[in-house]
Protein backbone atom coordinates (compact mmCIF):
# COMPACT_ATOMS: atom_id res chain seq x y z
CA UNK A 1 0.00 0.00 0.00
CA UNK A 2 0.99 3.61 -0.39
CA UNK A 3 1.59 5.80 2.67
CA UNK A 4 2.92 9.29 3.05
CA UNK A 5 6.59 9.43 4.02
CA UNK A 6 5.57 11.73 6.87
CA UNK A 7 3.86 8.76 8.53
CA UNK A 8 7.20 7.11 9.35
CA UNK A 9 9.70 9.97 9.13
CA UNK A 10 10.39 13.58 10.03
CA UNK A 11 13.04 15.92 8.75
CA UNK A 12 14.80 19.25 8.61
CA UNK A 13 16.29 21.15 5.69
CA UNK A 14 18.66 24.02 5.13
CA UNK A 15 21.23 25.42 2.73
CA UNK A 16 24.87 25.61 1.82
CA UNK A 17 24.97 28.13 -0.99
CA UNK A 18 22.92 26.74 -3.86
CA UNK A 19 22.85 23.26 -2.31
CA UNK A 20 19.83 22.33 -0.22
CA UNK A 21 20.28 19.57 2.34
CA UNK A 22 17.36 17.54 3.62
CA UNK A 23 17.67 15.22 6.59
CA UNK A 24 15.03 12.48 6.69
CA UNK A 25 14.76 10.59 9.96
CA UNK A 26 12.71 7.50 10.82
CA UNK A 27 10.56 8.00 13.92
CA UNK A 28 11.33 4.39 14.79
CA UNK A 29 14.71 2.89 13.88
CA UNK A 30 12.95 -0.31 12.73
CA UNK A 31 11.57 1.67 9.79
CA UNK A 32 15.02 2.79 8.65
CA UNK A 33 15.35 -0.02 6.06
CA UNK A 34 12.12 1.25 4.47
CA UNK A 35 13.68 4.70 4.09
CA UNK A 36 16.77 3.18 2.50
CA UNK A 37 14.67 1.14 0.08
CA UNK A 38 12.01 3.71 -0.82
CA UNK A 39 13.60 7.15 -0.61
CA UNK A 40 16.37 6.86 -3.16
CA UNK A 41 18.31 9.79 -4.59
CA UNK A 42 16.56 9.21 -7.93
CA UNK A 43 13.15 9.27 -6.26
CA UNK A 44 13.95 12.62 -4.64
CA UNK A 45 15.26 14.04 -7.92
CA UNK A 46 12.15 12.89 -9.77
CA UNK A 47 9.83 14.29 -7.11
CA UNK A 48 11.27 17.81 -7.20
CA UNK A 49 11.59 17.83 -11.00
CA UNK A 50 12.57 21.24 -12.41
CA UNK A 51 12.61 22.80 -8.97
CA UNK A 52 16.02 21.18 -8.44
CA UNK A 53 18.29 21.78 -11.44
CA UNK A 54 21.27 19.65 -10.42
CA UNK A 55 21.91 16.16 -9.11
CA UNK A 56 20.74 14.62 -5.85
CA UNK A 57 23.18 12.77 -3.59
CA UNK A 58 22.21 10.53 -0.68
CA UNK A 59 24.17 9.63 2.46
CA UNK A 60 23.18 6.98 5.00
CA UNK A 61 23.34 7.39 8.78
CA UNK A 62 22.12 4.03 10.17
CA UNK A 63 23.18 5.09 13.68
CA UNK A 64 20.53 7.83 13.58
CA UNK A 65 18.08 5.88 11.38
CA UNK A 66 18.41 8.78 8.99
CA UNK A 67 19.29 9.76 5.43
CA UNK A 68 20.92 12.99 4.32
CA UNK A 69 20.17 14.33 0.85
CA UNK A 70 22.14 16.99 -0.99
CA UNK A 71 20.14 18.71 -3.73
CA UNK A 72 22.42 20.65 -6.09
CA UNK A 73 21.38 23.86 -7.85
CA UNK A 74 18.23 23.68 -5.79
CA UNK A 75 17.82 27.22 -4.49
CA UNK A 76 17.85 29.51 -7.53
CA UNK A 77 21.49 30.42 -6.91
CA UNK A 78 21.18 30.28 -3.14
CA UNK A 79 22.10 32.76 -0.43
CA UNK A 80 21.77 36.41 -1.43
CA UNK A 81 21.58 35.62 -5.16
CA UNK A 82 18.33 33.68 -4.95
CA UNK A 83 15.04 35.44 -5.70
CA UNK A 84 12.99 32.74 -3.98
CA UNK A 85 11.06 33.37 -0.78
CA UNK A 86 12.62 30.18 0.61
CA UNK A 87 16.17 30.94 -0.52
CA UNK A 88 17.55 28.85 2.37
CA UNK A 89 15.47 25.77 1.63
CA UNK A 90 13.91 25.79 5.10
CA UNK A 91 10.63 24.33 3.86
CA UNK A 92 12.03 21.73 1.45
CA UNK A 93 11.92 18.91 4.02
CA UNK A 94 8.20 19.48 4.54
CA UNK A 95 7.70 19.11 0.78
CA UNK A 96 9.69 15.88 0.57
CA UNK A 97 7.81 14.30 3.48
CA UNK A 98 4.68 14.39 1.30
CA UNK A 99 5.95 11.73 -1.12
CA UNK A 100 4.17 8.41 -1.04
CA UNK A 101 6.13 5.26 -0.40
CA UNK A 102 5.13 1.69 -1.17
CA UNK A 103 5.10 -0.52 1.93
CA UNK A 104 3.26 -3.58 3.17
CA UNK A 105 1.21 -3.58 6.35
CA UNK A 106 3.61 -5.98 8.04
CA UNK A 107 6.54 -3.69 7.27
CA UNK A 108 4.70 -0.78 8.87
CA UNK A 109 3.71 -2.72 11.98
CA UNK A 110 6.09 -2.35 14.89
CA UNK B 1 31.69 18.28 33.99
CA UNK B 2 31.29 21.75 32.53
CA UNK B 3 28.10 23.41 31.28
CA UNK B 4 28.25 25.30 27.99
CA UNK B 5 25.11 27.14 26.89
CA UNK B 6 24.32 28.75 23.54
CA UNK B 7 22.22 31.89 23.77
CA UNK B 8 22.29 33.14 20.18
CA UNK B 9 21.92 31.08 17.01
CA UNK B 10 22.42 34.06 14.70
CA UNK B 11 22.56 37.85 14.89
CA UNK B 12 18.95 38.79 15.44
CA UNK B 13 18.07 35.79 17.60
CA UNK B 14 15.99 36.26 20.78
CA UNK B 15 17.55 38.99 22.93
CA UNK B 16 16.24 37.48 26.18
CA UNK B 17 17.75 34.04 25.60
CA UNK B 18 21.31 34.73 26.83
CA UNK B 19 20.06 36.61 29.89
CA UNK B 20 17.69 33.81 30.86
CA UNK B 21 20.43 31.19 30.41
CA UNK B 22 22.50 32.99 33.05
CA UNK B 23 19.56 33.73 35.36
CA UNK B 24 17.61 30.48 35.30
CA UNK B 25 20.20 27.90 36.27
CA UNK B 26 23.88 27.03 36.48
CA UNK B 27 26.13 27.42 33.44
CA UNK B 28 29.89 27.87 33.18
CA UNK B 29 30.21 29.21 29.64
CA UNK B 30 27.85 31.22 27.49
CA UNK B 31 28.53 31.09 23.76
CA UNK B 32 26.94 33.41 21.23
CA UNK B 33 27.00 33.07 17.44
CA UNK B 34 26.49 36.35 15.59
CA UNK B 35 28.06 35.84 12.19
CA UNK B 36 26.33 34.59 9.08
CA UNK B 37 28.24 34.56 5.80
CA UNK B 38 26.84 37.87 4.57
CA UNK B 39 27.15 39.57 7.95
CA UNK B 40 30.88 40.10 7.44
CA UNK B 41 30.36 42.25 4.34
CA UNK B 42 27.80 44.45 6.13
CA UNK B 43 30.26 44.91 8.97
CA UNK B 44 33.13 45.64 6.58
CA UNK B 45 31.04 48.43 5.02
CA UNK B 46 30.27 49.87 8.46
CA UNK B 47 33.94 49.83 9.38
CA UNK B 48 34.84 51.62 6.15
CA UNK B 49 32.50 54.45 7.10
CA UNK B 50 33.53 54.51 10.76
CA UNK B 51 36.73 52.78 11.93
CA UNK B 52 35.27 52.27 15.43
CA UNK B 53 32.48 50.04 14.04
CA UNK B 54 32.36 46.71 12.20
CA UNK B 55 31.22 44.42 15.02
CA UNK B 56 27.86 43.11 16.30
CA UNK B 57 26.51 46.21 18.01
CA UNK B 58 23.94 44.25 20.05
CA UNK B 59 26.71 42.51 21.97
CA UNK B 60 28.24 45.21 24.25
CA UNK B 61 24.79 46.30 25.57
CA UNK B 62 24.03 42.65 26.36
CA UNK B 63 27.28 42.32 28.32
CA UNK B 64 26.53 45.58 30.16
CA UNK B 65 23.11 44.18 31.09
CA UNK B 66 24.55 40.96 32.54
CA UNK B 67 27.89 42.31 33.84
CA UNK B 68 27.09 41.73 37.48
CA UNK B 69 25.48 38.33 36.90
CA UNK B 70 28.52 37.11 34.98
CA UNK B 71 30.76 38.05 37.91
CA UNK B 72 28.45 36.73 40.62
CA UNK B 73 27.91 33.39 38.90
CA UNK B 74 31.38 33.10 37.38
CA UNK B 75 30.11 32.67 33.83
CA UNK B 76 32.55 33.23 30.95
CA UNK B 77 31.34 34.43 27.57
CA UNK B 78 32.70 33.46 24.14
CA UNK B 79 31.22 35.27 21.14
CA UNK B 80 32.14 35.82 17.51
CA UNK B 81 30.62 39.29 17.87
CA UNK B 82 33.92 40.91 16.90
CA UNK B 83 33.04 40.76 13.22
CA UNK B 84 35.75 42.60 11.28
CA UNK B 85 36.76 44.75 14.26
CA UNK B 86 37.15 42.64 17.43
CA UNK B 87 39.39 45.24 19.13
CA UNK B 88 36.77 47.98 18.78
CA UNK B 89 34.15 45.57 20.09
CA UNK B 90 36.35 44.72 23.09
CA UNK B 91 36.99 48.41 23.83
CA UNK B 92 33.27 49.11 23.79
CA UNK B 93 32.69 46.22 26.22
CA UNK B 94 35.38 47.62 28.51
CA UNK B 95 33.65 50.99 28.35
CA UNK B 96 30.17 49.70 29.22
CA UNK B 97 31.21 46.84 31.54
CA UNK B 98 34.50 48.02 33.07
CA UNK B 99 34.75 45.28 35.71
CA UNK B 100 35.16 42.51 33.14
CA UNK B 101 38.41 41.28 31.63
CA UNK B 102 38.18 41.02 27.83
CA UNK B 103 40.42 39.08 25.44
CA UNK B 104 40.25 39.08 21.65
CA UNK B 105 41.29 36.54 19.04
CA UNK B 106 42.75 38.16 15.92
CA UNK B 107 44.03 36.86 12.61
CA UNK B 108 40.91 35.70 10.79
CA UNK B 109 40.55 38.94 8.79
CA UNK B 110 42.66 38.35 5.68
CA UNK B 111 40.99 41.06 3.56
CA UNK B 112 44.18 43.22 3.58
CA UNK B 113 46.32 40.19 2.66
CA UNK B 114 44.52 38.86 -0.42
CA UNK B 115 46.98 40.34 -2.94
CA UNK B 116 49.86 38.93 -0.94
CA UNK B 117 48.22 35.47 -1.09
CA UNK B 118 47.51 35.78 -4.82
CA UNK B 119 51.11 36.88 -5.50
CA UNK B 120 52.38 33.88 -3.55
CA UNK B 121 50.44 31.57 -5.88
CA UNK B 122 47.30 30.82 -3.87
CA UNK B 123 44.41 31.13 -6.37
CA UNK B 124 41.67 30.86 -3.69
CA UNK B 125 39.38 29.26 -6.26
CA UNK B 126 35.65 29.17 -5.59
CA UNK B 127 35.08 25.75 -3.99
CA UNK B 128 31.72 25.41 -5.75
CA UNK B 129 32.53 26.69 -9.26
CA UNK B 130 36.34 26.39 -9.52
CA UNK B 131 36.66 30.00 -10.73
CA UNK B 132 39.81 31.93 -9.78
CA UNK B 133 39.54 34.77 -7.26
CA UNK B 134 41.16 37.16 -9.73
CA UNK B 135 37.86 37.22 -11.69
CA UNK B 136 36.18 39.13 -8.83
CA UNK B 137 39.22 40.74 -7.17
CA UNK B 138 38.02 44.34 -7.57
CA UNK B 139 34.55 43.59 -6.16
CA UNK B 140 35.52 41.96 -2.86
CA UNK B 141 33.98 43.37 0.34
CA UNK B 142 35.48 41.07 2.97
CA UNK B 143 37.63 37.97 3.41
CA UNK B 144 37.89 35.95 6.60
CA UNK B 145 39.37 32.60 7.55
CA UNK B 146 37.42 30.23 9.76
CA UNK B 147 39.62 29.81 12.84
CA UNK B 148 39.34 26.84 15.19
CA UNK B 149 38.94 26.32 18.92
CA UNK B 150 42.56 26.44 20.05
CA UNK B 151 43.06 30.23 19.82
CA UNK B 152 39.76 30.65 21.68
CA UNK B 153 41.00 28.25 24.40
CA UNK B 154 44.20 30.29 24.61
CA UNK B 155 42.10 33.43 25.10
CA UNK B 156 40.15 31.71 27.91
CA UNK B 157 43.48 30.81 29.53
CA UNK B 158 44.24 34.52 30.01
CA UNK B 159 41.45 34.50 32.62
CA UNK B 160 39.23 36.65 30.46
CA UNK B 161 35.56 36.98 31.40
CA UNK B 162 34.63 37.73 27.81
CA UNK B 163 36.36 36.35 24.70
CA UNK B 164 35.62 38.20 21.48
CA UNK B 165 36.50 36.71 18.12
CA UNK B 166 35.91 37.50 14.50
CA UNK B 167 35.19 34.65 12.09
CA UNK B 168 35.64 31.19 13.55
CA UNK B 169 33.91 27.87 12.95
CA UNK B 170 30.54 28.08 14.72
CA UNK B 171 31.06 24.77 16.48
CA UNK B 172 34.51 25.89 17.72
CA UNK B 173 32.78 28.25 20.15
CA UNK B 174 31.53 25.20 22.08
CA UNK B 175 34.71 23.16 21.67
CA UNK B 176 36.96 25.91 23.05
CA UNK B 177 35.94 25.64 26.73
CA UNK B 178 36.41 21.84 26.56
CA UNK B 179 39.92 22.24 25.14
CA UNK B 180 40.65 24.84 27.80
CA UNK B 181 39.27 23.00 30.81
CA UNK B 182 40.03 19.39 29.88
CA UNK B 183 43.44 20.06 28.35
CA UNK B 184 42.62 18.20 25.14
CA UNK B 185 45.54 18.01 22.69
CA UNK B 186 45.43 19.07 19.05
CA UNK B 187 45.57 15.44 17.87
CA UNK B 188 42.96 13.90 20.18
CA UNK B 189 40.64 13.62 17.20
CA UNK B 190 37.84 11.65 18.84
CA UNK B 191 37.49 14.08 21.73
CA UNK B 192 37.75 17.10 19.45
CA UNK B 193 35.17 15.61 17.10
CA UNK B 194 32.86 15.01 20.04
CA UNK B 195 33.17 18.66 21.06
CA UNK B 196 32.45 19.69 17.48
CA UNK B 197 29.32 17.52 17.42
CA UNK B 198 28.21 19.20 20.65
CA UNK B 199 28.86 22.55 19.01
CA UNK B 200 26.92 21.60 15.89
CA UNK B 201 23.94 20.53 18.00
CA UNK B 202 23.74 23.82 19.92
CA UNK B 203 25.00 26.31 17.32
CA UNK B 204 21.52 27.10 16.04
CA UNK B 205 20.21 27.86 19.51
CA UNK B 206 16.67 26.64 20.17
CA UNK B 207 16.62 24.44 17.05
CA UNK B 208 17.97 21.77 19.42
CA UNK B 209 15.37 22.38 22.12
CA UNK B 210 12.14 22.15 20.15
CA UNK B 211 12.21 25.19 17.87
CA UNK B 212 11.57 24.60 14.14
CA UNK B 213 10.85 20.99 14.98
CA UNK B 214 8.62 18.71 12.88
CA UNK B 215 8.18 16.04 15.55
CA UNK B 216 4.68 16.57 16.94
CA UNK B 217 5.30 20.32 17.02
CA UNK B 218 1.93 21.22 18.50
CA UNK B 219 2.72 19.24 21.64
CA UNK B 220 5.96 21.05 22.40
CA UNK B 221 5.30 23.05 25.56
CA UNK B 222 5.60 26.80 26.05
CA UNK B 223 7.62 27.90 23.03
CA UNK B 224 7.15 31.47 24.30
CA UNK B 225 9.57 30.63 27.10
CA UNK B 226 11.72 28.12 25.25
CA UNK B 227 14.92 27.12 27.02
CA UNK B 228 18.08 27.43 24.95
CA UNK B 229 20.46 24.46 24.80
CA UNK B 230 23.08 23.51 27.34
CA UNK B 231 25.93 21.04 26.79
CA UNK B 232 27.06 19.15 29.88
CA UNK B 233 30.51 18.08 28.73
CA UNK B 234 32.69 15.42 30.31
CA UNK B 235 36.49 15.17 30.04
CA UNK B 236 36.29 11.94 27.99
CA UNK B 237 34.36 13.71 25.22
CA UNK B 238 30.91 12.34 25.96
CA UNK B 239 28.23 14.88 26.76
CA UNK B 240 24.55 15.50 27.42
CA UNK B 241 22.27 18.06 25.82
CA UNK B 242 19.70 19.61 28.11
CA UNK B 243 18.01 22.91 29.04
CA UNK B 244 17.19 24.64 32.29
CA UNK B 245 14.32 23.04 34.30
CA UNK B 246 11.03 24.91 34.04
CA UNK B 247 11.76 26.42 30.64
CA UNK B 248 9.67 25.73 27.53
CA UNK B 249 10.56 23.55 24.60
CA UNK B 250 11.77 19.95 24.59
CA UNK B 251 15.01 18.00 24.32
CA UNK B 252 14.65 14.51 22.86
CA UNK B 253 16.72 12.29 20.62
CA UNK B 254 14.36 12.94 17.68
CA UNK B 255 14.91 16.67 18.02
CA UNK B 256 18.68 16.27 18.35
CA UNK B 257 18.69 14.10 15.20
CA UNK B 258 16.95 16.85 13.23
CA UNK B 259 19.60 19.31 14.29
CA UNK B 260 22.47 16.87 13.64
CA UNK B 261 21.29 16.62 10.05
CA UNK B 262 20.86 20.37 9.66
CA UNK B 263 23.11 21.94 7.02
CA UNK B 264 25.60 19.10 6.75
CA UNK B 265 27.17 17.48 3.70
CA UNK B 266 28.91 14.09 3.79
CA UNK B 267 28.16 12.92 7.35
CA UNK B 268 31.32 10.78 7.50
CA UNK B 269 33.52 13.79 6.90
CA UNK B 270 32.25 16.91 8.67
CA UNK B 271 35.27 19.17 8.28
CA UNK B 272 36.24 21.83 10.78
CA UNK B 273 39.50 23.70 11.41
CA UNK B 274 40.23 21.39 14.37
CA UNK B 275 39.30 17.91 13.11
CA UNK B 276 37.04 15.89 10.86
CA UNK B 277 33.98 14.48 12.65
CA UNK B 278 32.23 11.26 11.60
CA UNK B 279 28.49 11.75 12.22
CA UNK B 280 27.83 8.08 11.45
CA UNK B 281 29.50 7.16 14.76
CA UNK B 282 27.26 9.32 16.98
CA UNK B 283 25.22 7.38 19.56
CA UNK B 284 22.20 9.08 21.14
CA UNK B 285 20.21 8.00 24.16
CA UNK B 286 17.23 9.65 25.81
CA UNK B 287 18.36 9.92 29.39
CA UNK B 288 15.59 11.39 31.50
CA UNK B 289 13.27 14.29 30.76
CA UNK B 290 14.75 16.88 28.39
CA UNK B 291 18.12 15.19 28.42
CA UNK B 292 19.94 13.32 25.63
CA UNK B 293 23.26 11.57 26.14
CA UNK B 294 25.76 11.62 23.24
CA UNK B 295 28.63 9.14 23.06
CA UNK B 296 30.84 7.25 20.63
CA UNK B 297 31.88 10.11 18.35
CA UNK B 298 34.95 9.32 16.23
CA UNK B 299 37.09 11.89 14.52
CA UNK B 300 39.99 12.22 12.14
CA UNK B 301 42.84 14.63 11.40
CA UNK B 302 42.21 18.30 10.80
CA UNK B 303 42.53 19.55 7.22
CA UNK B 304 45.73 21.23 6.03
CA UNK B 305 43.72 24.08 4.55
CA UNK B 306 41.48 26.55 6.32
CA UNK B 307 38.22 27.64 4.75
CA UNK B 308 37.90 31.25 3.68
CA UNK B 309 34.65 33.16 3.60
CA UNK B 310 34.91 35.89 0.98
CA UNK B 311 32.07 38.26 0.10
CA UNK B 312 31.83 40.30 -3.07
CA UNK B 313 29.47 42.58 -4.96
CA UNK B 314 27.53 40.66 -7.60
CA UNK B 315 24.99 43.02 -9.10
CA UNK B 316 21.60 44.27 -7.97
CA UNK B 317 18.23 42.84 -7.20
CA UNK B 318 14.74 43.85 -6.22
CA UNK B 319 11.60 41.92 -5.33
CA UNK B 320 8.15 43.47 -5.61
CA UNK B 321 4.68 42.25 -4.69
CA UNK B 322 1.01 42.88 -5.43
CA UNK B 323 -2.01 41.08 -3.98
CA UNK B 324 -5.07 39.89 -5.94
CA UNK B 325 -8.27 38.68 -4.29
CA UNK B 326 -10.73 35.99 -5.34
CA UNK B 327 -12.46 35.28 -7.60
CA UNK B 328 -9.76 34.04 -9.97
CA UNK B 329 -7.00 35.37 -7.73
CA UNK B 330 -4.33 33.17 -9.33
CA UNK B 331 -5.43 33.93 -12.89
CA UNK B 332 -5.27 37.68 -12.16
CA UNK B 333 -1.82 37.41 -10.62
CA UNK B 334 -0.61 35.33 -13.59
CA UNK B 335 -1.97 37.95 -16.01
CA UNK B 336 -0.24 40.74 -14.06
CA UNK B 337 3.03 38.80 -14.23
CA UNK B 338 2.72 38.54 -18.03
CA UNK B 339 2.04 42.29 -18.29
CA UNK B 340 5.08 43.24 -16.18
CA UNK B 341 7.33 40.95 -18.22
CA UNK B 342 5.97 42.34 -21.49
CA UNK B 343 6.61 45.92 -20.35
CA UNK B 344 10.17 45.09 -19.24
CA UNK B 345 10.73 43.45 -22.61
CA UNK B 346 9.42 46.50 -24.48
CA UNK B 347 11.81 48.70 -22.49
CA UNK B 348 14.64 46.49 -23.69
CA UNK B 349 15.81 45.85 -20.13
CA UNK B 350 18.11 42.88 -19.63
CA UNK B 351 18.30 40.88 -16.42
CA UNK B 352 20.19 37.76 -15.40
CA UNK B 353 16.92 36.45 -14.06
CA UNK B 354 13.26 37.32 -13.60
CA UNK B 355 11.63 35.02 -11.07
CA UNK B 356 7.93 34.86 -10.23
CA UNK B 357 6.20 33.19 -7.32
CA UNK B 358 2.51 33.08 -6.50
CA UNK B 359 2.24 33.35 -2.75
CA UNK B 360 -0.50 31.15 -1.38
CA UNK B 361 -0.15 28.77 -4.33
CA UNK B 362 3.46 27.77 -5.01
CA UNK B 363 5.99 30.11 -3.37
CA UNK B 364 7.63 27.70 -0.94
CA UNK B 365 7.34 24.44 -2.83
CA UNK B 366 7.15 25.44 -6.47
CA UNK B 367 5.82 22.68 -8.73
CA UNK B 368 5.47 20.20 -5.84
CA UNK B 369 3.24 22.43 -3.70
CA UNK B 370 -0.04 21.06 -2.34
CA UNK B 371 -2.69 22.09 -4.92
CA UNK B 372 -4.75 25.14 -3.91
CA UNK B 373 -7.35 25.45 -6.69
CA UNK B 374 -9.40 28.40 -5.40
CA UNK B 375 -7.32 30.61 -3.07
CA UNK B 376 -9.00 33.57 -1.33
CA UNK B 377 -6.08 35.74 -2.37
CA UNK B 378 -2.73 35.39 -4.08
CA UNK B 379 0.33 37.55 -3.71
CA UNK B 380 2.26 38.04 -6.92
CA UNK B 381 5.95 38.19 -6.06
CA UNK B 382 8.32 39.10 -8.89
CA UNK B 383 12.07 39.40 -8.42
CA UNK B 384 14.76 40.52 -10.85
CA UNK B 385 18.53 40.56 -10.63
CA UNK B 386 21.27 41.73 -12.91
CA UNK B 387 24.44 43.80 -13.24
CA UNK B 388 22.68 47.04 -14.28
CA UNK B 389 21.39 49.00 -11.30
CA UNK B 390 19.33 51.30 -13.52
CA UNK B 391 17.49 48.38 -15.08
CA UNK B 392 16.64 46.98 -11.65
CA UNK B 393 15.52 50.42 -10.51
CA UNK B 394 13.23 50.74 -13.52
CA UNK B 395 11.69 47.36 -12.68
CA UNK B 396 10.68 48.69 -9.24
CA UNK B 397 8.43 51.23 -11.02
CA UNK B 398 6.60 48.64 -13.13
CA UNK B 399 4.41 46.99 -10.47
CA UNK B 400 2.27 49.71 -8.91
CA UNK B 401 0.88 51.01 -12.23
CA UNK B 402 -0.94 47.69 -12.54
CA UNK B 403 -3.25 48.71 -9.71
CA UNK B 404 -5.04 50.96 -12.23
CA UNK B 405 -3.96 49.48 -15.54
CA UNK B 406 -3.97 45.72 -14.96
CA UNK B 407 -6.36 42.97 -13.88
CA UNK B 408 -9.01 43.89 -11.28
CA UNK B 409 -8.75 43.81 -7.45
CA UNK B 410 -5.04 44.55 -7.04
CA UNK B 411 -4.06 45.71 -3.56
CA UNK B 412 -1.24 45.39 -1.06
CA UNK B 413 0.96 48.12 -2.55
CA UNK B 414 1.02 50.30 0.58
CA UNK B 415 4.78 50.07 1.05
CA UNK B 416 5.36 51.76 -2.30
CA UNK B 417 8.18 50.78 -4.64
CA UNK B 418 10.39 47.93 -3.45
CA UNK B 419 14.00 48.83 -2.60
CA UNK B 420 16.94 48.05 -4.92
CA UNK B 421 19.51 46.05 -3.01
CA UNK B 422 23.11 45.26 -3.81
CA UNK B 423 23.76 41.54 -4.03
CA UNK B 424 26.63 40.54 -1.79
CA UNK B 425 27.56 37.06 -2.90
CA UNK B 426 29.58 34.48 -1.02
CA UNK B 427 32.81 32.96 -2.31
CA UNK B 428 34.02 29.90 -0.39
CA UNK B 429 37.74 29.17 -0.85
CA UNK B 430 40.75 27.56 0.86
CA UNK B 431 44.10 28.80 2.14
CA UNK B 432 46.99 26.86 3.78
CA UNK B 433 46.50 27.15 7.53
CA UNK B 434 50.07 28.21 8.26
CA UNK B 435 49.42 31.45 6.38
CA UNK B 436 46.74 32.46 8.87
CA UNK B 437 48.24 32.53 12.37
CA UNK B 438 45.86 33.52 15.16
CA UNK B 439 46.82 35.96 17.88
CA UNK B 440 45.33 36.52 21.33
CA UNK B 441 45.32 39.94 23.02
CA UNK B 442 43.93 41.13 26.32
CA UNK B 443 42.28 44.52 25.80
CA UNK B 444 42.83 47.01 28.62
Amino acid sequence: MKVSLSRIAHGRSGDKGDICNIGVIAYDARHYPLLVREVTAQRVKTFFGDFVKGKVERFELPNLAALNFLLYEALDGGGTLSLRIDAQGKTMSAALLRIEIEVSESELAL
Amino acid sequence: MIRIANGQGFWGDWLEAPVRLIEQGPIDYLILDYLAEVTMSILQKQKKKDPTLGYARDFPPLIARVERLLRDRNVKVIANAGGVNPIACAREIRRVAPSLKVAVVLGDDVFPRLDEFLAAGHPMRNMDTGAALSTIRDRIHSANAYLGAFPLAEALATGADVVVTGRCADAALALAPMVHRFGWKADEWDKLASGIVAGHIVECGAQSTGGNCQVDWQSIPDLANIGYPIVEADPDGSFSITKHPGTGGRVSSNIIKEQLLYEIGDPKNYLTPDCAADFTTIQLKDNGPDRVRVTGVRGGPRPEMLKLSISYADGWKSIGTLVYSAPQALEKAQAADRIVRARLEQLGLRFDEIYTEFFGVNACHGPVAVPNPNPAEVQLRIGVRGPDRNAVDRFTRELIPLVLSGPPTATGYGEGRPPVREIVAYWPAMIPRELVPAKVEVVE
